[in-house]
């Protein structure tokens, strides 16, 4: 039991009035976040919770390893998480047992700012809100699997789809248009539920908008006067590129079991619902400090708390030589952009605007010089800078290209049938950065043992094209293209 | 308003499932060990350390793979505390560059490609040892030395409750329900319990004696020495963790052979030339004194780079010869730091005239030629196949 830190019924009252003024505030300057639910738990908790991302997730040895780390550098008094939320409706936030009352006045404020930020902004409007349930349901199917396949079975097939989840299409509503093309392979064998045949949009019982979708049926004009989707006479066409290697897989491997399926579609889904927050991350932790900033300046602090206030932002917005700091660039921007065209400015921004579209617009020349942004390079062993605030727009493209796409290579599946030998052909949409050749000797037999025949992926190095081709565990060959 | 937020604290000390993964993951990092074994037995970090250590071991396979950029080629960027130019040096490759390490440290380097995992010497010493261990032990000298063990080796329809055997108790019902043309682990009767039980077995102490013999003159190289060093290094770990009344002498020897203490043995240095019968001649000198062949187990093991004088290797040929009388093993390593097939002169060494001369089961040699051997000359003196080989006993 932690003795030092009992948070007695007092405490909690008092956390309960602080909240219920920093509420108040917040509303009353238009804040719309969803209803709160703060959660007091222990490190130990928050450590799990922000190894696995969310309170309840399956069981892997990947979050093992990640809840040790955090949980090291926290007893080691390297990092801290003070607090964690949840895009969900209601929005749950957690808040670390050990927080002063000023450090859980600064989170409660923070975490309201990314509760309206999940609620408001354009690019979490297709998030599921009940992700909470739905991640705790496919940890329970996977508990299952493991006791009916086995334990290293389930394993190495998390492995591989987990190896593979960030390679995804962050707009799925694209999808419809990019697979029809395919046509109708031999590739729906037993029915499966993700099959093709189903793909339909509308059609698809997974899909939460099918009924929307049929709406459409009912508009004045009806269905005729606006086929859903062209609906083109169907000719042949080459097979479109894929974007989305999950659902490739998904769709296309031909010897998966439905329990594999399962694993795939699920991890593919997890990994849409934290993508948003993947693109927005400048944005919205800029946003929730500016309030967290904001709201604190309205409150009547003490003295001492208005010095252990100032000394937590400061920590909390610290630059960093090697990394961005999306607290501080956020931050930056939005203060200075609330004092040059207003706060409502700023609510269009949140709603607007995504990383990317927001450096690309209001990351200028004077943010570059004011912050000191750079982009370096290695050199035999030190870091050199290339580009600073004389090259302030090489910086800007710069620090867009290292966040595009989520900061993850390109990967395409071309072809499910390469050679007509049944082999998964992919391509790397090579922008001029390669690939690390390490990692990617080491991921493809993860591909590989999802696809379960040989997997060529085909890249870019030194100005020529290569070809990787696995054939197999650790099987891995290069060849000059 | 009172509805728009809630403050709850629950009890969460059953909540373990961050406890349970991470268990599940130092298993693989257990794995990963054992498969790396070559590779972790001559790190640099284990044979210099003090031998209580957690040292930390890089390991490949524990990575979470993915397709990504290559760090090493990416531009990337950071924030400098004001009128960063370009063409600076903003900080250098190492482990000093920052003042924490750990993800999303401050000074965290970019692109830090593999896990570290943190072992203790023990840790990695019973994964080495595992399947390890004395060939040719012969229990029978000196039988007034016993030691009592347990073993669960027996299954019994009677027994204590806590001790139930549930698999073959299910079996048992599993049969005798099939009997009865039934499908079902149900019913369970008194019939099918079965527990597990133990035996009280006597198992004889055996006295053995490991003489460690190194060359240490001039021809011995760092590589040499450090290898040298490795293998006798874990070669003492193993038998102190194994064996409880190993003795084990030291003996050093360039023209002249002394015997030292274990400290020295593993940290001094000497030079001059090599004439291995010196050290041969002393161990069969301590064996007669200390430890007569009925009454010993003896393991004498020498590692040297092989390069004897000409003129001592007929008699060295002579004294091996005896000492692979006596002993239960003789283990002969020869370190050759020159890259493979280059030329005759390798071809005159001990190695070759052992070798070819001696014709016994119980002298075993091996040619170490780069550090991830050392574990394999370590699974050549005591491996399963040695053991197999010779009949040996484990204790």
């Amino acid at each position: 039991m932690n003795t030092a830190h009992v948070n007695t019924a007092q405490e909690i009252r008092e956390l309960e009035r602080a909240i219920e003024r920093i509420v108040g505030k917040a509303l009353a300057m238009g804040l719309d976040p969803f209803p709160m639910r703060y959660e007091i738990c222990p490190a130990e908790i928050i450590y799990t919770f922000g190894a696995y991302g969310m309170p309840i997730r399956f069981s892997h040895w990947s979050f093992g390893k990640a809840f040790h780390r955090m949980k090291m550098s926290y007893d080691y008094g390297m990092s801290k998480i003070y607090e964690l939320v949840i895009n969900s409706d209601p929005c749950y936030a957690f808040l670390l047992e050990t927080n002063s009352l000023l450090q859980n006045k600064v989170i409660a404020a923070h975490v309201l700012a990314h509760s309206d930020f999940f609620k408001r902004n354009w690019r979490f409007q297709g998030t599921n809100r009940q992700m909470v349930w739905t991640m705790a349901a496919f940890a329970e199917r996977v508990r299952r699997y493991e006791q009916r396949y086995g334990r290293d079975r389930v394993e190495r097939f998390l492995d591989a789809a987990l190896a593979l989840h960030e390679q995804i299409d962050p707009f799925p509503a694209r999808q419809g248009r990019q697979e029809r093309p395919e046509g109708q392979g031999p590739e729906d064998r037993q029915g499966d539920p993700g099959g093709r045949g189903s793909r339909e949009r509308g059609a698809d019982p997974r899909d939460p908008y099918r009924d929307l979708w049929d709406l459409d049926r009912h508009l004045p004009g009806g269905a005729e006067a606006r086929p859903l989707e062209p609906a083109p006479p169907e000719e042949p066409r080459p097979p479109a590129r894929c974007r989305d290697l999950l659902l490739f897989l998904m769709e296309k491997a031909p010897d998966l079991e439905d329990w594999q399926r399962d694993i795939l579609s699920s991890i593919r889904a997890e990994a849409l619902y934290f993508r948003p927050q993947m693109e927005t991350k400048i944005l919205n932790e800029g946003w929730a400090s500016f309030w967290h900033a904001r709201i604190l300046r309205e409150l009547d602090l003490t003295p001492e708390e208005s010095v252990e206030f100032a000394r937590l932002h400061a920590a909390v917005l610290a630059p960093n030589p090697y990394h961005l700091n999306p607290y501080h660039l956020g931050f930056y921007l939005l203060t200075r952009l609330e004092e040059k065209h207003g706060l409502e400015k700023l609510f269009e921004i949140r709603e607007l605007e995504t990383d990317v579209s927001f450096l690309r617009n209001y990351l200028d020349e004077q943010a570059v010089e004011e912050l000191d942004l750079y982009l370096y390079r290695k050199e035999g062993d030190g870091y050199r800078v290339t580009a600073a605030h004389r090259e302030w727009e090489a910086v800007r493209d710069g620090i867009v290209r290292l966040i595009t796409n989520g900061g993850v290579p390109y990967i395409y599946a071309e072809d499910h049938d390469f050679g007509k030998r049944g082999e998964l052909h992919l391509t790397h949409g090579y922008e001029g950065v390669e690939l690390d050749t390490h990692y990617l000797t080491r991921t493809l037999p993860h591909v590989h043992h999802i696809w379960g025949r040989p997997v060529h992926l085909d890249t870019v190095e030194d100005g020529r094209q290569v070809r990787y081709t696995c054939t197999g565990e650790g099987q891995v060959e290069r060849k000059v293209l | 308003m009172a509805t728009y937020f809630t403050i709850t604290r629950e009890d969460w000390s059953l909540h373990r499932q961050g406890q349970m993964d991470q268990e599940r993951h130092r298993e693989k990092v257990r794995e990963a060990l054992k498969n790396n074994l070559a590779d972790i037995v001559s790190h640099e970090a284990i044979i210099t350390s003090d031998g209580q250590r957690v040292i930390k071991v890089p390991i490949r396979s524990l990575n979470e793979y993915r397709f990504r950029y290559n760090y090493q080629k990416q531009e990337r960027a950071g924030q400098g505390p004001g009128d960063t130019r370009k063409g600076q040096v903003i900080g250098r490759e190492g482990p000093a560059a920052g003042a924490g390490r750990g993800p999303g440290a401050p000074g965290d380097q970019p692109g830090e490609d593999y896990y570290e995992a943190e072992v203790t010497i023990d840790e990695i010493g019973n994964l080495i040892f595992e399947d390890l261990g004395l060939p040719h032990l012969d229990p029978r000298k000196r039988p007034d030395l016993t030691t009592r063990r347990y073993e669960w080796n027996d299954v019994r329809r009677q027994g204590l409750q806590s001790n139930i055997d549930k698999k073959r108790t299910i079996l048992e019902a599993l049969k005798r329900n099939a009997l009865r043309g039934r499908q079902s682990i149900h019913p369970i009767g008194r019939e099918d319990l079965r527990y597990k039980t133990w035996d009280e077995s006597y198992k004889p102490e055996t006295a053995a004696v490991v003489l460690a013999m190194m060359d240490t003159s001039g021809s011995m190289g760092e590589f040499e020495k450090y290898i040298a060093r490795a293998f006798f290094y874990w070669m003492v770990r193993f038998l102190r963790t194994k064996y409880d009344n190993v003795q084990i002498c030291f003996l050093a020897h360039s023209t002249e052979a002394r015997e030292v203490t274990e400290e020295e043995f593993f940290t001094k240095g000497e030079s001059g030339g090599t004439r291995c019968s010196s050290v041969y001649e002393l161990a069969l000198e301590i064996i007669a004194r200390r430890y007569p062949p009925d009454q010993y187990n003896l393991y004498p093991f020498h590692f040297s780079d092989g390069d004897n004088l000409a003129s001592d290797n007929p008699r060295a040929l002579e004294m091996m010869r005896r000492l692979v009388e006596v002993s239960s093993l003789v283990g002969y390593g020869e370190i050759d730091s020159y890259p493979a097939g280059s030329g005759y002169y390798r071809s005159t060494t001990l190695y070759t005239l052992f070798t070819k001369e001696i014709q016994n089961p119980r002298f075993v040699a091996t040619v170490i030629r780069e550090k991830g051997d050392v574990y394999q000359a370590l699974r050549t003196f005591f491996g399963p196949e040695q053991m197999a080989a010779l009949g040996g006993a484990s204790l």
